[in-house]
Formats: structure tokens, sequence, C-alpha cells
């Protein structure tokens, strides 16, 4: 189960780069993100029935940078939309080359 | 029985990721995502993680999913039904950049012995734990000792996403 568990946390991290890299809206992006993040917490219960239950304290850390991220994000991002009265990411190119 | 649930659940987990990366809708991305966090916790409880079962559910289904939710209807973007998935060129690179991972991590899966969960010397250390001193013992006798460090620097790191998340959102902000 440790091997299918990886093999899942594999597809789910595969598609949330893929959602990064392919959506417009930016709160979709972040859920993508969230997404991967949960791919690794998988892999991170998996191997704890390998390495040790350090692998189950490191998933907690993670939910709570996660937690700490789509506020901050969300904050942004909200602020970004009273700006440009949108969160389509293609009308943010101030720093694009 | 065991085998079953997982690979019901996981099957469920995929098909939300599916749905969270093409749904044309934000909300029915959400809901997608709250279907893949709820199977993920019945995978966790299935790799006897009862306590990260929980929190995932309370934590993430449950606060930041909210969190999510709550902005989209506050931005009004639920209705927004145009797709929005980049084409062309862009979705060409997409697709490398997706399948160069998953070729990586399939050819580093490939060929391991199957590993399994239930015997090695570090699952039954669990077990042990989790029988003596139950489910929240076993995980925080490990937090508070070993790790109470990163554990009270996650504090602090919470503090400050508070704060900054006032500033960024205030009206007039600075």
């Amino acid at each position: 189960m440790i091997t299918s568990s990886l093999i899942l946390s594999a597809i789910l991290f595969v598609l949330g780069t893929f959602g990064v890299l392919v959506r417009r809206n930016a709160i979709i992006i972040f859920l993508c993100i969230e997404l991967q993040l949960n791919a690794v917490n998988v892999a991170f219960v998996a191997l704890s029935r390998l390495v040790g239950i350090d692998g189950q304290i490191f998933v907690f850390f993670v939910m709570t940078v996660a937690a700490a991220e789509a506020a901050v994000g969300l904050a942004i991002i909200i602020s970004i939309f009273r700006h440009y009265e949108t969160v389509d990411v293609d009308n943010f190119n101030l720093l694009k080359w | 029985m065991v085998e079953i649930l997982f690979y019901v659940f996981a099957a469920v987990a995929v098909g939300g990721a599916f749905g969270v990366v093409l749904s044309r809708s934000p909300v029915g991305s959400l809901l997608a995502m709250v279907a893949t966090l709820a199977s993920l916790a019945v995978i966790f409880i299935l790799l006897e993680a009862h306590f990260l079962a929980a929190v995932q559910v309370i934590v993430y289904a449950g606060a930041i999913m909210v969190l999510f939710l709550f902005v989209i209807m506050l931005l009004n973007l639920g209705h927004d039904y145009r797709r929005d998935v980049k084409g062309g060129v862009f979705a060409l690179i997409s697709f490398g950049v997706a399948g160069g991972i998953a070729g990586a991590l399939i050819r580093q899966l490939r060929g391991g012995a199957a590993l399994d969960a239930f015997t090695s010397p570090a699952a039954q250390a669990i077990d042990a734990a989790q029988a003596e001193q139950g489910v929240v013992g076993a995980f925080a006798q490990p937090l508070f000792t070993t790790y109470v460090v990163p554990f009270e620097i996650t504090g602090i790191l919470l503090l400050v996403a508070i704060v900054g998340a006032i500033v960024l959102a205030k009206r007039h902000a600075v």
C-alpha cells in the first residue's frame, strides 16, 4: 500500500503542477498549489510507515504553513482585485519581460 | 478490504483533482478539492495516521477551503463560466513539464519491491505507541519533545501571517 500511496501522490502532484501552469484564475492556481501540498502530505504519511512517526509530524507543519500561505495569498488576491477588478493572472504583467 | 477501500478513495481523489484542474466555475473547482481532501483523509486513516485525518478534515476541508469559498463569494467570481485554460504553445509546454515530472516519478517508483505498510519496524512502533498512548498522545509525544522548537516557530509564523493578511486586505493599505 506504500507504493500505491506514492503513485497516488505522484499523480496528484502532476495534476497540481499542470493546473498551476495552465489555469488563469489566480484563486484556482492557489487551489492547485494546495493540491500539490496535499500530494506531498500523502507521500510523507506513506513513508512514515517505513521511517517512523516523524513523517506525520512534518505533515502537521506542512498543514500549518499551508494555512498561513492561504491566508496571506488570499489577502494579496483581494488587494490585487481592488486595483485591477480581475483575478486573471494574464493582466498582471508588470514584472514580465 | 483495506486494499479495496484504498483504491476506491484513491480514484475519488484523482477524479477530484481532475475536477479542480478542469472545472469551469471556481466554486466547482473548490467542491472537487473538498472531495479530494476528504478522500485523502480516508487514505490517512488507512495508513494509521488518525490524528492527521481528523486535522485534514477540520483544518483543510473545514477552514482553509471555507476561506477560499469566502474569497470567491466576496469577489463575486462564482458566475465566471468562461474557460480560462491557457491554450496553444503554453499548453504544450505545460504538458511537457507535467509529463517530465510524471516520467521522473514513475522511473523512481518502478522496480522497487512492493513495500508493506504494516510489518516494518517503524510501522509496528507507531502502532504500539498509538495503542499505548492513544492516537493523539503518540503524535504529541515527539511533537512536544524533539520538535518543540519548530512548533514554537510555527506559532510565530501564524502570528506573522495573521498580521500580514489583515494589513494586505485592509482598505487603504499603506
